[in-house]
């Protein structure tokens, strides 16, 4: 188990969104929380990630309670990439996925040959090495989430948690940036945690999926044991057809409409 | 590009970076022999180099060691500290027009300073710039402590403006209540107020030198933690940066910086306002190059002011606070109207 979450109940202030949640993710898998807006999905990721201490309960990395671990020594093996992030303006992609290299650095070592080929893997990775000096603010939203996500790959950590990567993207970007985590996870075996929206997308790129509705998981497993029929009318309050994706095999939810009141 | 060519597009900025640094120096050297050699007596650079280095008692030797050489350095400290305090507390705001007296460091050095005038009878400059500085920071401390009040996790950069306004704003209304019952206040405070580095000593550019130091030195070592910051918040944690600690450096170096140059030279705080916009077209949005560039710049610009303000009204001089109103505001119209607004 790389990141569990054992009983934490989270929120903001007085309102308490998560209530005793126990989650737990394995080492190279990628795991996928789905849910309707307001379960607390990005609420979970963030405690996963450091971001949101809990009111109660403990978040574990490597067993270990990640909130009594040096942030930096975190930052060295778990990257976040919060919602939406927003960047200055004329920032270069080159800069900005340099600035993953921050965990690594030191007031007297501030770049290291270290530091400039994990830059250069991050961007050839994710295609960007020829819009390396192109301020973000001229990007693509596709262009833009994929220098993010290479600042976090430089950042050089195996383990990634990526609040919904593919909001504001038209599928087209969504797909290419679903197939850039599948590649990293194929390729260095990483271990991936994101939240999405999209529910067929979700059941085709990941390797488990969880399903929350109000702070609560209501079940997590494979994607064709998760994705049915049943759980879409209780976690969604929709009512639909699950058939297999014709390309993928996967499960495919075709919707009908709100569910129908008994 | 593969990963072996991005090496030498990082070379070549560093070599530009380097390039800007030596001239932004070149020009603080040449705004600094300036500042020696002219003024309502102007003195030949080889006098002043003799002036410095071997003097003999002559009445231009007086003028350079006297008068020039404190006035020179304390502009040098001053321009330093409010160009660097102006560009860590926009970045700590992300916010373009923030100055280094947000703090409500500026109010708090002056109504400290009256204060010292009418209860104690502070009677010299010396004894003013220590109040001025104590009041500085105590100010920014309140400040900070309003701040935190009703906040989760420590003040923000919203709450800290708020704060800074509100504590500016009563303690402006004191210092004015004192200055109109109070005549030898008055005195003092219009001149403060105005912002001048003309006729303080060698004993003032001691007294604040301790806490510009201090507050450069913090100064720099926020520059990464400022970098991941503007990422925003929460990417800032996950690069495993310490937000509180963070600001907390950031808004204790600001305090110093702002603290010693407003006690010593009054109310200069406009340097950090407009600084910032010069040199960001030069360092982009690195702090760890703004925030050194910042420095430099501010010191050659004040010491520029300051000479111009010499000659500008023989046989008087302005105070380099006007000039700096007086010329800054326009220029800082233009720069800011030429360019798209910088969103940090």
């Amino acid at each position: 188990m790389r990141l569990q979450a054992a009983g934490v109940t989270l929120g903001y202030g007085e309102r308490t969104v998560v209530e005793n949640l126990d989650l737990g993710v394995h080492s190279g898998t990628v795991t996928t929380i789905i849910g309707p807006n307001g379960c607390g999905k990005s609420t979970l990721l963030r405690a996963l990630g450091r971001l949101l201490k809990p009111q109660g309960g403990e978040v574990l990395l490597d067993g270990k309670r990640i909130d009594r671990m040096p942030t930096r020594e975190v930052a060295k093996v778990l990257g976040v990439l919060p919602q939406a992030p927003t960047a200055p303006e004329g920032l270069t992609v080159a800069d900005l996925v340099a600035r993953g290299r921050h965990p690594h650095q030191t007031w007297y070592r501030q770049w290291s040959s270290d530091d400039e080929a994990a830059v250069g893997r991050a961007l050839d990775m994710t295609g960007l090495a020829d819009l390396a000096e192109r301020p973000l603010d001229e990007l693509s939203g596709g262009q833009r989430q994929r220098a993010w996500i290479s600042m976090a790959l430089a950042q050089g950590t195996d383990l990634l948690l990526l609040d919904e990567p593919t909001t504001f993207l038209d599928l087209a970007h969504q797909v290419e940036v679903l197939e850039l985590v599948r590649q990293l996870h194929r390729e260095a075996s990483r271990t991936i945690v994101m939240v999405l929206h999209d529910l067929n997308l979700a059941a085709r790129y990941a390797d488990r999926l969880v399903a929350m509705r109000e702070g609560q998981v209501v079940a997590a497993g494979d994607p064709h044991d998760v994705l049915t029929e049943d759980l879409l009318r209780e976690v969604f309050d929709l009512d639909a057809k699950v058939i297999p994706d014709p390309v993928a095999g996967t499960p495919l939810v075709v919707p009908i409409g709100p569910r129908s009141r008994p | 590009m593969t990963a072996t060519a991005v090496a030498p597009r990082l070379h070549d900025l560093r070599r530009r970076r380097f390039l800007v640094l030596t001239g932004l120096l070149a020009a603080l050297g040449l705004a600094v022999v300036l500042s020696i050699t002219i003024g309502a007596k102007s003195v030949p650079l080889p006098d002043a180099w003799r002036a410095l280095t071997d003097p003999t008692g002559t009445e231009n030797d007086i003028v350079i060691r006297s008068l020039r050489l404190p006035r020179t350095a304390l502009g040098v400290l001053a321009g330093l500290a409010l160009g660097v305090a102006g560009a860590l507390m926009q970045g700590h705001t992300r916010n373009p027009l923030a100055d280094p007296g947000l703090l409500g460091v500026t109010q708090g050095a002056a109504f400290a300073m009256v204060s010292s005038i009418i209860l104690l009878g502070a009677q010299s400059l010396f004894a003013y710039i220590w109040f001025g500085l104590a009041g500085a920071l105590l100010a920014s401390v309140g400040v900070f402590a309003l701040g935190m009040v009703g906040g989760r996790g420590g003040p923000t950069p919203v709450t800290l403006a708020l704060a800074g306004t509100a504590v500016s704003a009563f303690l402006y209304g004191l210092t004015s209540a004192i200055v109109l019952l109070d005549e030898q206040a008055m005195d003092v405070f219009r001149f403060w107020q105005a912002g001048s580095i003309a006729a303080r000593g060698a004993d003032v550019v001691w007294q604040v030198l301790p806490f510009i130091v201090a507050g450069l030195v913090l100064a720099m070592a926020n520059t990464p933690g400022l970098n991941a910051l503007s990422l925003g918040e929460d990417v800032a944690r996950g690069l495993g940066q310490n937000i509180a600690l963070t600001r907390a450096v950031g808004v204790t170096a600001v305090t110093l910086l702002t603290g010693a140059s407003v006690a010593a030279c009054g109310a200069l705080a406009f340097v950090g306002l407009l600084v910032p916009h010069l040199t960001r077209p030069l360092s982009g949005t690195d702090h760890r190059w703004l925030v050194p560039y910042s420095g430099l710049a501010g010191a050659a610009l004040l010491l520029l002011a300051d000479v111009i303000g010499r000659v500008v009204a023989p046989p008087g001089e302005l105070e380099v606070g006007v000039v700096l109103a007086l010329i800054g505001a326009p220029f800082f119209v233009a720069l800011v109207r030429r360019r798209k607004p910088v969103r940090l």
